[in-house]
């Protein structure tokens, strides 16, 4: 600790940080050529601010930096610690990973000036929030990050649909942002110490807690997705092309929780209990909505992006369990729910990554991204389908992949949690854990609809047929990213080990009894004899299982020749309308829930016998979130700014008139008052 | 030594007076000549002020005030008006009686307010920057409730005269900026002049509610 200017580590970052700015530079003003040197620069700054943080967690450095631009007086106060290093490895990781999948892109007909500047400049963004130590440096990298993802979001303006996701997102963000003005100007209080070390050394009373943490779940959970606020983002997350919607999803939703952590965690002192409540309870509801959304949702990204505000949901889950238990005291447990949730960023910030660029590259070979055109892919492209499927089984948390390490962290802490002493926690604990089994139940079926349409069966129209794979840089990023899925899921003690200092500046705990399990390799939540996941034991067996039954299946299947019905020829029918599509696989689950969330109503027109016309089958949902706190407050704005355009066409007399009744009433006021 | 306020404060009593005046005056050249008696009530003011304070440059203020809007300005408008032949009645919004009354509120506010914030201070001054806030609210009330374009200039530069009022009294402004605002009202006046002889040109009447009429507003 201290002000340890001359180290080689910031050199790095800041020339990495300088490199992906002269990237955005000259891609800007040179364009051409230059568009194509974006990635690789990318992907090496990337590397090098990646190996940074990677360097500064493990070796438990800090290192603090002021820096002479920015505000006068203030200057620019940057501060890398065990939090923001290992949130640098999750995003420079996306960001490597989107880089190098761009590197596939076609030099001629996919870069353009729209896309290609910003990639750098938001990747940037994104770091300097991370490092920020003061709250103008924040707010200014944090609006950077807005602003440059909402030019990506728009990159495709002739799109009416592009425009309204922007639209919305901007709207959004700008609310997101001012809510997080709110928030710094209370933690700064009324001394105005904008320095996160002077917030540090003085906590802000009750009160103004409880606003902070209200304004910064808005802050946050409106970037982040948190349902009510998420209306943007499964229209702008798409929007995108592929590799910056992997960004936008995998990478830019954990910038959103970083600052929620660092809001709750760090500058607003020790917590209440009751602080929970909200990031609990908005997390479950946000869980299980997010996932009815995604299943039945039929555009592949959209769907990618409700499950991504899922995950968000279960992260915040997490978090507010973690903000319980230390306010209890309850250290170990406090380390559970914290691990759950920092495990959970980074591999969802794998997965969703891995999912995005898989969903990219069937738009790059098939140019669709409804799931009722897709199908049969997995022979056309073999690679893509298997990278896909690994990040499938990831997200549905299947053991011994990534995803189920921390969703398992997570059940351990939502089980620890009836030994809350509050009666509130209590009682909800068990009511959050059914919530979250919901949740992970619909993530399964909604990937297996996803995976079992787009690349199983037989093609559903002539693009699909047509798909061939992607470029060699294409397939590397993704399967990259699987490989990471599978390692992480096999070596989650090693990732528990390595975020320990984050948990210790968090939470002044780490997991207990870590390290004593029988290998090396065993996760222990808290003790050995009753919470414990061996992941290479569950994966040796998940194996030998496998390989058995395949052994067992094809051995019986082939042992002898079926004879079968003459005129179906041994097939069923051939055309690809006898499949199973992505709403029929729905509707099992839109008949439970649909009715209920969001007023599903079927209906089936069946012409008249002797009549041509084919039969329809339509299915009506209703956004309730969207019309009762989106559509209506814009209307009722809408209507009081027709009412308030009056204004705009009064005689000047009547100005006049306005002005002294504005000046009487305030200087009444002053009598009154003074 | 005492009479000194009490005369200064007398002449500032004789132009809230004629602010009154100004409000229930029902021809335009009527209105005129109160402005002038309030104008001359203003030079005398601030040359009282001047002498008994020993401030030798308020006397030069007090000249502008007595040439400018004890003379020019009003015989200005006195032309103007004879040569677009206005002199019937004032068009008002509100009765006079109303008018009164809320200009009679008005000078109740000046005084709590004025009363509450200079509190602890010397009490001369404190009346006279009441009065001249006074003043200045009826003038800024006189622009709402005439509809004549003539009448809103008077009314404004009512209100100036309340300002000069205010800055003789609180020790005074630098005379640099008492130059810069009665050069700025002259503008003023030019600005509005030529408005009104538009204003006249294009709808043979000077009264603003025909520009309302023009755009298709409902009164």
């Amino acid at each position: 600790m201290g002000y340890q200017a001359a180290v080689p580590e910031l050199y790095v970052s800041g020339a990495a940080l300088g490199a992906l700015a002269v990237a955005a530079a000259v891609a800007t003003l040179v364009r051409g050529p230059a568009l194509a040197f974006v990635y690789p620069l990318s992907a090496l700054a990337a590397f090098a601010l990646g190996a940074v943080d990677l360097h500064a967690l493990l070796g438990g450095g800090e290192w603090v930096a002021r820096l002479p631009i920015g505000l006068p007086g203030v200057g620019l106060h940057l501060r890398l610690d065990a939090l923001s290093a290992f949130f640098g490895i999750v995003i420079n990781g996306g960001v490597l990973a989107a880089s190098v999948y761009g590197m596939g892109l076609d030099r001629a007909k996919e870069l353009t000036p729209r896309v290609e500047p910003l990639f750098p400049l938001f990747a940037a963004a994104m770091n300097l929030v991370l490092i920020a130590d003061d709250a103008y440096a924040f707010l200014f990298s944090w609006e950077l990050m807005s602003l440059a993802s909402w030019a990506l979001v728009v990159a495709r303006h002739t799109d009416p649909e592009s425009r309204r996701a922007g639209y919305l997102y901007l709207i959004m963000a700008a609310i997101g942002t001012s809510a997080l003005l709110f928030a710094f100007g209370g933690l700064a209080g009324p001394a105005g110490g904008y320095g996160f070390d002077t917030i540090r050394a003085h906590p802000p009373g009750p009160l103004v807690a409880a606003l902070v943490l209200a304004a910064g779940l808005v802050g946050c959970g409106s970037k982040g997705g948190l349902i009510p606020l998420h209306a943007w983002l499964p229209l702008a997350h798409p929007a995108a092309p592929s590799h910056v919607s992997a960004l936008m999803s995998g990478v830019m939703t954990k910038v959103a929780i970083y600052g929620f952590v660092r809001i709750a965690f760090d500058l607003l002192g020790p917590p209440a209990w009751w602080w929970a409540l909200p990031p609990i309870v908005l997390g479950a509801v946000t869980a299980v909505l997010g996932l009815l959304y995604a299943v039945f949702d039929r555009d592949l990204k959209r769907v990618l992006a409700y499950s991504t505000i899922e995950n968000v949901g279960v992260i915040f889950v997490a978090l507010g369990l973690a903000l319980a238990f230390r306010a209890n005291g309850q250290e170990a447990a406090a380390a559970v729910a914290m691990a759950a949730a920092l495990l959970h960023v980074l591999n969802h910030s794998w997965f969703k990554s891995l999912l995005f660029l898989g969903a990219g590259a069937v738009l790059h070979a098939t140019g669709r991204r409804d799931l009722e055109g897709l199908g049969g892919l997995i022979h056309r492209m073999p690679r893509t389908a298997a990278f896909f499927l690994v990040g499938a089984l990831a997200i549905s948390a299947l053991p011994p992949l990534n995803g189920f390490v921390s969703e398992w962290l997570l059940f351990q802490a939502v089980i620890a949690a009836p030994a809350l002493p509050q009666a509130a926690l209590h009682f909800a604990s068990p009511a959050i854990g059914a919530m979250l089994a919901l949740a992970a139940a619909l993530a399964a079926a909604c990937f297996v609809r996803v995976y079992g349409i787009a690349f199983l069966g037989r093609p559903r129209s002539v693009e699909a047929a047509r798909a061939h794979e992607v470029p060699m840089a294409q397939q590397i990023a993704m399967g990259g990213l699987a490989l990471l899925c599978i390692a992480g899921g096999l070596f989650g003690s090693v990732l528990a080990a390595m975020i320990a200092p984050v948990l210790r500046d968090l939470v002044d705990s780490v997991l207990p009894n870590s390290g004593s399990g029988p290998t090396a390799f065993s996760l222990i939540a808290f003790d050995p004899e009753r919470s414990i996941y061996d992941a290479p034991v569950i994966a040796f067996f998940v194996a030998i299982a496998s390989l058995t039954t395949l052994l067992v299946v094809h051995r019986l299947s082939a042992r002898r020749t079926r004879l079968g019905p003459a005129w179906d020829c041994g097939f069923p029918d051939p055309s690809p309308a006898t499949q199973y599509t992505a709403s029929s696989f729905a509707q099992p689950l839109r008949r439970v829930y649909g009715a209920v969330v969001f007023a599903a109503r079927e209906t089936v027109v069946m012409p008249a016998p002797g009549d041509a016309r084919p039969a329809q089958f339509s299915v009506v949902l209703v956004d309730y979130a969207w019309r009762v706190l989106y559509a209506a407050p814009s209307r009722a704005v809408l209507r009081l700014s027709e009412r308030l355009n009056a204004l705009q066409f009064l005689s000047i007399r009547r100005y006049l008139v306005l002005m002294f009744a504005a000046l009487v009433i305030l200087l009444s006021i002053a009598v009154v008052a003074i | 030594m005492n009479h000194a306020y009490e005369i200064s404060h007398l002449l500032a009593g004789v132009m809230l007076v004629t602010s009154f005046a100004l409000l229930y005056q029902q021809r335009v050249a009527a209105v005129l000549n109160t402005f002038a008696a309030q104008s001359i009530a203003l030079a005398l003011a601030v040359a009282w002020a001047a002498w008994s304070q020993g401030r030798p440059d308020l006397f030069i203020t007090a000249l502008i005030a007595l040439t400018l809007k004890g003379i020019v300005i009003p015989v200005a408008l006195h032309r103007t008006v004879a040569r677009l032949g206005i002199h019937r009645e004032v068009e008002k919004v509100v009765g006079v009686g109303v008018a009164l009354m809320v200009g009679l509120a008005l000078t109740g506010l000046a005084q709590a307010l004025l009363f509450k914030v200079t509190h602890g201070t010397a009490s001369h001054a404190r009346e006279e920057l009441a009065l001249a806030l006074a003043i200045i609210l009826l003038g800024f009330l006189m622009m709402i409730v005439r509809r004549n374009a003539v009448t809103q200039i008077v009314g404004f530069m009512s209100m100036e005269n309340g300002l000069i009022l205010a800055a003789t009294g609180a020790r005074g402004m630098p005379l640099v900026v008492e130059v810069s605002v009665a050069f700025s009202v002259l503008i003023a006046l030019f600005v509005f002049a030529v408005f009104v002889f538009r204003i006249r040109e294009r709808f043979d009447t000077i009264d603003i509610e025909a520009l309302d009429r023009m755009r298709g507003d409902r009164r």
